[in-house]
């Protein structure tokens, strides 16, 4: 009777099966922590390790300055857009890239190379955001007054979409941006 | 003490002492949960029908808006207001105990209560389209952070009143010994409730204050932590009480009786050191949190938690074999289960939230609170298909079985059609399972949760999502819907019972402490 006070002396050993399944209980356990720290040490994706505090207005600095030196010009040398948000393609030898999320965009729509090794920085100019990279289905929080750096190599060539997927107010539904992998 | 004899009656039933007092405020605060879920469940059927592509029914608004009542008034005001009730039930009717301070309660019920209209009115008058976690810098108006906390506050004077009640009883003689392990569940239960509305006290009184200007501003990784050691930690105390009522399920539809004592108390203490550190898993991906601190809190403090699960999901059905077993029910290896009393509302219920939780909830709950597998989940609708397999199909369907003996037992009301009743437990569980599914497969191919329009129609780019995501949505809608008919059998079937204004006649006899030192 669970409804019941128990006898008093119901610190009793445990049977049998009770000892088995407790055994099973612990394996299960052991296994499941082993695994994390295992594919930290082994596996080829891991979430990010650097992060800074930033504050938004400093990394807006950042970010126009990495789009003003790496921007993809046309033969006026005027910045080439999509949709009104400018492609940047990082110069050879850049590493560190930059997006920039605010309600409701992400700027700028990056170019990346196949195979090559970047660092992305992501933070927010106003509320939390989400980096839902799309197909690949790889997610982060944006979060304002962090920078969070991704270590990424682009694997696969062609276009993929960045979503929020981090309320953001009524806009949050039209928030969209685009990475494209070129060979 | 013996000027309190005269406030009891006996139950007819079980030969339990219901002290009065006690059973009006148990009586207030049951009616004002399954409000909260009604409103939460209509919230839930508009949502269901927007997520669903071939009917997105409301305006991007209204959806966002609907989401934040949605999730408040299920995940906060329901589960808490039910367990409020549950806990007096424990440290009272179980114990045939006295409540010490009636009028400290009633004051705890009236600050939960003006927080429940406070933070709805805030919501639906569009002061508040922050959505449950109302993450930083996003401001709602002051008054949605003070409905929380004055309904905070009053849980926790509800929870002291909880452990007042038990050492008051405990001196006066009402009982000695050893809680009853229901009892004691729900204590560890309390004890997890403490610290998490201490939690959520000291993450929504600073944003309240923020929210006034008197507070500059508030760094938005620190609320995230803040949040969900209160957002998380919170669905702990509904472990803690499901599991509780589990076993007093078993107690009450097979005469079951705890394997172990030892065993299940063990169990029950795992949740309560495990747990709150394990919350961390929500910060899986976030800044600011070294890797470490990330694999310690969710790994080796979460599994605690989960060895405690796996201990329960072994003690209460084998529990309830040896009571089936004692029956006659001999033949084979599951003649026990086969002859099982199904037809009783609370066996159906109590077995197919088990099942549901530990299979559904539990499994993809474990896996996803991996780093790795978290970056695959984090925010699509797998999050949701998840909780949604613990907190309802578990800890929602689990409470409404318990209520279909709640209202004779406690409340004095005859439930109408205890075989409606088994129905609509099946209709809510399936319904639900069905939904989860929809979520969960439409979240593996990437579908965001919280989202109005996943086609992106009125955005710059769209992102073509499989035919099978738009499928699974379907299936979210559908699931969503049977679901919904299930909540709505349960509210006509407790409201029709609850409010009949004939009670089954109170059996008042004398009662005084039965262990009294003199």
């Amino acid at each position: 009777m669970s409804l019941a006070t128990p006898d008093k002396n119901w610190w009793q050993p445990l049977d049998k099966d009770e000892k088995m399944w407790l055994k099973v209980c612990l394996l299960v356990a052991l296994g499941l922590f082993l695994m994390m720290p295992l594919f930290h040490l082994y596996g080829k994706q891991n979430p990010p390790t650097r992060s800074y505090r930033v504050e938004p207005a400093q990394y807006k600095e950042l970010v126009d300055k990495f789009i003003e030196e790496n921007a993809v010009r046309d033969e006026d040398g005027d910045i080439v857009d999509m949709e009104g948000i400018p492609v940047v393609e990082p110069k050879e030898g850049v590493k560190d890239i930059y997006l920039l999320s605010q309600k409701w965009m992400f700027t700028p729509i990056l170019k990346l190379k196949k195979g090559v090794e970047y660092q992305l920085h992501m933070s927010s100019l106003d509320l939390n955001h989400g980096f839902s990279l799309q197909p690949k289905n790889i997610n982060f929080q944006i979060v304002p007054g962090y920078d969070q750096v991704l270590k990424i190599t682009p694997r696969d060539s062609g276009e993929f979409y960045i979503i929020c997927n981090e309320y953001c107010e009524i806009g949050h539904h039209t928030m969209i941006g685009k990475l494209i992998v070129t060979e | 003490m013996s000027n309190h004899a005269n406030e009891f009656r006996t139950c007819p039933a079980t030969g339990l002492k219901v002290h009065m007092p006690a059973e009006r405020l148990m009586y207030v605060y049951a009616v004002t949960a399954v409000v909260c879920l009604l409103l939460g469940g209509v919230m839930a059927i508009l949502l269901a029908l927007t997520r669903w592509p071939a009917i997105h029914l409301l305006p991007a608004d209204l959806f966002y808006r609907f989401l934040t009542a949605h999730g408040v008034n299920m995940l906060i005001f329901w589960v808490v207001l039910f367990e409020m009730a549950g806990v007096m039930f424990a440290s009272t009717v179980v114990l045939s105990n006295r409540l010490p301070a009636p009028k400290f309660g009633w004051l705890n019920f009236i600050l939960m209560f003006t927080g429940v209209i406070m933070v709805n009115y805030t919501i639906f008058t569009g002061g508040a389209d922050v959505l449950f976690t109302s993450y930083v810098p996003m401001k709602a108006e002051p008054n949605y952070y003070l409905g929380i906390i004055l309904f905070a506050v009053g849980a926790i004077l509800n929870c002291v009143h909880f452990l007042i009640t038990l050492v008051i009883g405990r001196k006066e003689g009402y009982f000695q010994g050893s809680l009853p392990l229901f009892s004691y569940g729900i204590f560890i239960a309390v004890v997890i409730a403490l610290f998490t509305l201490l939690a959520g006290a000291a993450t929504y009184i600073p944003v309240w204050l923020w929210s006034l200007g008197v507070i500059p501003s508030i760094d938005a990784e620190l609320y995230r932590l803040g949040f969900w050691g209160f957002g998380h930690s919170a669905q702990q105390i509904n472990l803690a009480a499901m599991v509780s009522i589990w076993y007093l399920l078993g107690t009450l539809t097979v005469g079951s009786k705890p394997t172990n004592e030892k065993f299940s108390r063990l169990a029950f203490l795992l949740y309560l050191f495990g747990i709150n550190l394990g919350s961390v898993h929500h910060l899986l991906v976030d800044p600011g949190l070294s890797n470490s601190f990330r694999v310690f809190n969710t790994s080796y403090l979460m599994y605690a938690a989960t060895v405690g699960s796996m201990m329960h999901a072994f003690s209460i059905p084998s529990s309830i074999e040896i009571a089936q077993r004692a029956k006659g029910f001999t033949k084979g290896t599951f003649d026990w289960l086969v002859n099982a009393p199904w037809k009783e509302p609370g066996f159906s219920g109590m077995f197919l939230s088990l099942i549901i939780f530990g299979f559904g909830g539990g499994t993809t709950g474990v896996t996803q609170g991996t780093e790795q597998i978290n970056m695959m989940i984090h925010n699509t609708l797998r999050m949701p298909g998840h909780f949604h397999v613990t907190v309802v199909g578990g800890t929602t369907l689990a409470f409404m079985a318990l209520t279909y003996y709640f209202l004779p037992l406690v409340l004095r009301k005859n439930v109408i059609g205890m075989k409606l009743a088994t129905a609509q437990i099946w209709i809510f569980g399936i319904g639900i399972c069905i939904m989860s599914t929809g979520m969960s497969f439409a979240g593996i191919l990437g579908v965001p949760r919280r989202h109005w329009d996943v086609t992106f129609a009125d955005a710059i780019f769209q992102v073509p999502f499989s035919a099978t995501a738009t499928t699974m949505l379907g299936v979210l809608g559908i699931g969503g819907v049977m679901a919904f008919v299930g909540l709505l059998m349960f509210c006509l079937i407790a409201a029709i019972s609850a409010l009949n204004p004939k009670s089954m006649p109170a059996k008042m006899e004398s009662h005084t402490p039965q262990y009294a030192k003199n």
